[in-house]
């Protein structure tokens, strides 16, 4: 499916509008949606009540209220960790824990998208709770290199690279 | 000690010194933490928050972040007369959101009041560093050594493709959210503020009036941060802001040339009669307070005036409104009243330097 707007990149973020009880369906790649949320962003002031306008945005019976703007996904339960459910996070716009991220996945996602223009962290890591994501990073990329070197037959290399991944997957461990 | 948060009006970032100081009041940077396991603060129970209120007392108490972050002293909320938590919102200690319902929330200061930590508010942490002048840098790299010293202690709620969790989706990646106060008097009379601060939304930036209804900035004061924190470092962050600032500063030093060259009479005129108004009042309320003392700042900026400390705008920001009134009055004070306290409070505070 290819963008509503652009009609050039496939379309990534789907959004669902109800405008006076009527509903339309727009799909747009993630270019036009952040030129979208652009336009939206130059409404924020002061008493710009973000919750409501980010409520507005998760909400999945937002349809309700004429001029509100849903992301078309089906409605989750709710968090087995803090035990908010969909309905309390989309009234006040925010998230129970951090479990919530997980659990509420492919709602928060396009939003993110949206309002951030971007899912992925490339800031700080916690030289603490983040080391053992520095060493996954490093597995991974070590782990890349091992299929290389099997696919190039080159067994010599493949058995050290193995070895130094199975030493770091014992520093995970402890 | 605690008491000296609430009484003395003075604090650093009001000092009028740090770079570019002529334009830029302050620069802000907050990072927005969790710790992991505990719902954030608007789910959590009461028992969770004094837990977590718990946790991070004891965290700072340890001798090693004393030592680096200098003396840190810890304010439980509920233990403060509410006048006195409106004392801390107004000199940027604390948010009017923290202010308001205290129970289970705490408050970490440093003493010359350059780093306070925001004890669940929306966050379960946030730390806050606040400097005169442009020194987002600075402000930056003091939070960062603060968080990491926080973090040696307590587990932060961290995913490696989300970074920081926040309760807010706006708020996640970095948490970090900074900022600068601008006085910019010259780009508002030559009707170029709303041209060029519209602008900024485009690349990313929120632009506040201080203290303002809405979007109309009181005092020609604005507040420029950083709307994304997601897929930019904390370093890019800080760097565009401080590019946005910089040209800020240049536009409103144009600005400021063009009014003295073109306009001078109708200039002098305008900040000579807020000085006049400012040191004869007797009733003043906040916002007509607040543009006559832009107009004096822009005139002591500009050499118009004379023999007074640009520090007064600064200063008077804090001391002229509501809750330090009362807080000098010792009681609560109607609205007129509040006009008459501030009126004689300013006619005293310029026959200081005149
Ligand atoms: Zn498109
Ligand atoms: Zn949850």
């Amino acid at each position: 499916m290819y963008c509503d707007e652009c009609k050039k990149r496939p379309a990534t973020v789907h959004v669902t509008k109800i405008i006076n009880g009527q509903k339309s369906e727009v799909n747009l790649c993630e270019e036009c949606a952040r030129a979208h949320h652009k336009e939206w962003s130059m409404a924020y002031d002061d008493n710009f009540p973000i919750n409501k306008f980010l409520a507005g945005l998760l909400g999945f019976d937002a349809g309700k209220a004429t001029g509100s703007v849903s992301l078309n996904l089906h409605a989750p339960g709710k968090c087995e960790h803090c035990g908010a459910n969909y309905n309390q996070i989309s009234q006040s716009g925010r998230l129970g824990c951090h479990q919530c991220y997980d659990r509420f996945q492919d709602k928060v996602e396009p939003l993110l998208r949206r309002v951030q223009g971007s899912n992925r962290h490339t800031g700080k890591v916690p030289k603490r709770s983040g080391g053992s994501i520095r060493l996954q990073r490093e597995i991974q990329s070590l782990r890349a290199k091992l299929q290389q070197h099997v696919n190039n037959e080159e067994f010599e290399q493949a058995a050290r690279l193995r070895d130094q991944i199975r030493e770091l997957e014992k520093g995970m461990a402890e | 000690m605690r008491d000296r948060f609430v009484n003395q009006a003075l604090t650093k970032w009001m000092e009028g010194t740090g770079k570019e100081s002529e334009i830029v009041i302050s620069s802000r940077v907050r990072l927005a933490r969790n710790l992991c396991n505990i719902p954030f603060p608007n789910v959590a129970s009461k028992a969770q928050a004094q837990a977590i209120v718990g946790q991070v007392e004891a965290a700072i108490k340890d001798a090693e972040i004393e030592e680096t972050a200098g003396d840190l002293i810890f304010v439980n909320l509920e233990a403060l007369e509410p006048l006195d938590r409106a004392v801390l919102v107004d000199k940027h200690l604390i948010s009017p959101q923290h202010a308001e319902e205290a129970s289970g929330k705490g408050l970490i200061l440093r003493a010359d009041e350059a780093v306070s930590v925001l004890i669940n508010e929306e966050d379960h942490l946030r730390i806050q560093c606040l400097f005169p002048g442009l020194q987002l840098e600075e402000a930056w790299e003091l939070a960062s050594r603060i968080d990491d010293l926080l973090e040696s202690k307590l587990d932060f709620a961290f995913d490696e493709k989300l970074g920081y969790l926040t309760a807010c989706p706006t708020n996640v990646g970095t948490g970090l959210r900074a900022s600068v106060m601008m006085h910019l008097p010259a780009l508002v009379l030559t009707n170029q503020a709303s041209r060029v601060l519209a602008s900024l939304s485009q690349i990313g930036m929120t632009v506040r009036g201080l203290y303002g209804e809405g979007t109309d900035a009181t005092g020609n004061l604005f507040q420029i941060s950083n709307q994304v924190t997601l897929g930019r470092s904390e370093e890019e962050i800080i760097a565009n802001l401080v590019v946005v600032a910089t040209q800020l500063i240049d536009h409103e030093r144009m600005a400021r040339q063009v009014l003295l060259k073109e306009t001078n009479p109708q200039l002098e005129d305008r900040v000579c009669r807020a000085y006049g108004a400012l040191t004869s009042a007797r009733i003043i309320n906040s916002q007509e307070a607040m543009t006559l003392l832009s107009n004096v700042r822009l005139g002591i900026d500009l050499g118009i005036i004379q023999g007074v400390s640009p520090r007064v705008l600064n200063e008077m920001l804090v001391l002229t409104r509501p809750a330090f009134l009362q807080k000098l009055a010792g009681r609560e004070l109607s609205p007129f009243e509040r006009d008459v306290q501030r009126a004689s409070l300013i006619r005293e505070r310029f026959s200081l330097d005149g």
